[in-house]
């Protein structure tokens, strides 16, 4: 009896594997794209119309969750990757599918190098691989393209993957702690093996990085999100840490309600982090918040502080990815996830703008943020309707969403912590037991 | 971490676990499968970072106050040091130097520190220099070693893993190389061994293909007096010697890569 109830619960678990929606900001605000489970959403925000996608391998472009969308640095590209193994890769002209890359087992981040000349991706190994984009450039070919690999973390997820400014290294971050800070190669068929510095300081999954930089710092800082609450802030090239910010529980005292006021350990983990390029700030999503922590980082001084506590009223609101613009004023965030039981929409994705961060730079002090109308978000109700399949959203989804989104990041990001029992079951299956019995 | 405090162990004298002989752990008690899975998720404490390293608790003689800054690091390391020979050997031949054992199975690191403990009381002032630490090296190096910190590794008769399915558990391989570069000063050794002639082939192949790593000349590896041991100071090294066995070894010093 209890055999089986154990082995229920593991397959229900996969069963109801549910992907947090994601998004993704064209670098000059040409377009914005969302994906929830597998399928992808982009808007035209110069002509002001939903793209339609043309992808001549394929129909749907994704058969399963997609784990990631990036735009290119230049705007050019852009790449989605998920659990179907497949890396796509969009030209953002003509919008249609230029290359898809098969990877041998589910990708979990991916990245482009600034030069566009470079996509990598991570995968369900830890192994990050690299695919050489040259001679796609042109909107023409279509062929498939192979990737290889170039360095791996041991057998722990890759959860982000971003490039330094200065295009000299490629930072890796995972499930354990770890943040790898390596030597991009020149030829990436070589490998990449020198590694720079490792970034540790985390007690706790890193969910996200991101460089912040300025005029004067164009080489810019790490920023990193973690599980443990904090945000910290390093120096690369020796893996030094510079400043930590504890979000969670700064963000408690600043008066913003906790969930329930329950203590659970993912309650306050940071889920996803974005630096805004215009103003030094960055945005950081909390699990269980209803709205954006921002974090100013003053970069001569090296530290991390609390600036503001962006909360959304009356909806429940629990950004599940953030994204901007390299130029623009506003801060884009989506929350939803892939699939909602018990509920006539399968899928929920919410899209968010928050504006008035131009205004920030010039007046120091006290600044006004407007969490746009939806009215009011560039593309108006065109915009909402593409991307979040719909304009009205029941409040009561919103709520059975976050509970699902909640499952949905622990599974993401913490690793699955077995009981003695459970432990002891699964190890009864083993080859060297089984003759005992 | 994962310690019992070393006094506490000292007191416990009488425990039946100590050969009243030698005064040393008996093995018997400390049968460990042979095998141990590197891809599982480990539910033991790791350091934050190598300066979260305790070296007091590895070094107490050395190190008397966790509080004093450390100013000698650790600099050999043995990977999977089983049952703690190969340190036993390098411990008195290289006093000056701080060495550490790491090993996945608990119940043989535990049997390595119970060893260390009852060398340092039968020789007084000897054997201060080596530790042990229960870990899993495949995914913690950086978390034990800072950036060239270690001048010698030791990977002797590393679990074979036959299966090509389980290659990526090969503590050798192309990809945790380049952690093993990292923590390797530059002219810092790797010494591998092993009696399982594929693997041998794949131990050199990962490293001769690899640009930050070159292999020692031959007329280095008769000076060294540490290659002597890699086959004659470990419980398997001995026990291929025993059967007759052949053993493998490839050792290869850390480059700068040429560009």
């Amino acid at each position: 009896m209890e055999e089986t109830s154990i082995m229920e619960d593991g397959e229900q678990n996969r069963e109801m594997e549910v992907a947090p929606a994601l998004i993704a900001v064209h670098p000059t605000q040409e377009s914005v794209a969302v994906a929830v489970g597998s399928d992808l959403r982009v808007f035209d925000l110069k002509t002001g119309s939903p793209v339609h996608l043309v992808d001549d391998t394929a129909e749907p472009f994704h058969r399963d969750s997609i784990r990631a969308v990036r735009y290119g640095a230049k705007g050019k590209l852009l790449v989605t990757a998920g659990d179907d193994k497949l890396v796509k890769i969009w030209h953002t002209d003509a919008w249609s599918c230029i290359c898809t890359v098969l990877s041998e087992k589910r990708v979990s981040a991916v990245a482009i190098s600034n030069d566009g000349l470079f996509t990598c991706f991570a995968d369900k190994f830890g192994v990050v691989w690299a695919v050489d984009l040259d001679g796609f450039h042109d909107n023409q070919s279509s062929a498939s393209k192979k990737a290889v690999p170039i360095l791996a973390h041991y057998c722990s997820i890759i959860t982000s993957l971003e490039f330094s400014p200065d295009g000299r290294f490629i930072i890796s971050a995972d499930r354990d702690f770890k943040i790898r800070v390596t030597v991009f190669p020149k030829k990436t068929s070589d490998g990449a093996h020198e590694i720079q510095s490792f970034c540790l300081g985390h007690s706790e999954f890193v969910s996200c990085i991101a460089f912040v930089g300025a005029s004067d710092y164009p080489d810019g800082f790490l920023v990193s999100g973690s599980g443990d609450s904090t945000v910290r802030l390093w120096d690369i090239t020796s893996g030094s840490l510079l400043d930590t910010c504890e979000v969670g529980a700064e963000a408690g005292s600043l008066g913003f309600p906790q969930s329930n006021g329950k203590e659970d350990e993912c309650c306050s983990a940071i889920t996803y982090l974005c630096a805004i390029p215009i103003c030094s700030l960055v945005a950081v999503a909390i699990q269980g918040l209803s709205g954006v922590v921002l974090l100013s980082c003053n970069l001569s001084e090296k530290t991390l502080s609390i600036t503001q506590v962006i909360s959304i009223k009356g909806e429940t609101f629990i950004p599940t990815s953030i994204g901007t613009s390299s130029s623009s004023d506003l801060l884009w965030m989506v929350t939803g996830v892939s699939n909602l039981q018990g509920f006539n929409s399968s899928s929920l994705a919410r899209v968010k703008a928050i504006s008035g961060f131009t205004k920030l730079n010039q007046v120091s002090g006290e600044i006004e943020l407007t969490v746009l109308e939806d009215k009011d978000i560039p593309g108006g109700m065109q915009l909402l309707e593409k991307l979040q399949g719909s304009v009205k959203i029941e409040e009561d989804v919103f709520l059975a969403a976050s509970e699902t989104l909640k499952t949905a990041m622990r599974n993401l990001l913490i690793k699955k912590q077995y009981s003695v029992e459970k432990r002891e079951f699964r190890k009864r299956g083993r080859n060297d037991r089984k003759n005992k019995r | 971490m994962l310690w019992i405090p070393w006094g506490k162990m000292l007191k416990n004298e009488a425990s039946p676990h100590i050969s009243k002989t030698t005064h040393l752990p008996r093995k018997r008690f400390y049968r460990a499968r042979a095998h141990s899975n590197p891809l599982s998720d480990s539910h033991f404490p790791v350091p934050v970072s190598p300066c979260h390293v305790d070296y007091c608790l590895h070094y107490p003689q050395l190190f008397p106050s966790s509080d004093q800054s450390v100013n000698s690091k650790i600099q050999f390391a043995d990977i999977g040091c089983g049952f703690g020979g190969l340190l036993i050997s390098l411990s008195t031949l290289f006093p000056e130097t701080l060495m550490i054992g790491m090993e996945l199975r608990d119940k043989v690191t535990e049997y390595v520190k119970e060893r260390i403990l009852a060398l340092r009381v039968e020789n007084p002032g000897q054997y201060q220099n080596v530790s042990v630490v229960r870990t899993n090296s495949m995914k913690y190096i950086p978390n034990y070693f800072e950036k060239g910190q270690l001048s010698k590794m030791f990977f002797l008769f590393p679990d074979p893993h036959f299966k090509e399915k389980n290659h990526r558990r090969r503590v050798i391989s192309p990809h945790l190389l380049d952690e093993y570069a990292y923590t390797l000063c530059i002219g810092g050794i790797i010494y591998t061994i092993t009696d399982v002639e594929d693997l041998g082939e794949w131990m050199k192949a990962c490293l001769e293909g690899h640009p930050m790593f070159e292999a020692v000349r031959d007329e280095e590896l008769e000076a060294d007096p540490v290659v002597k041991l890699l086959s004659s100071a470990t419980e398997e090294g001995q026990k291929v010697a025993r059967n007759g066995g052949q053993t493998f070894q490839a050792v290869y010093k850390r480059v700068v890569p040429s560009l």
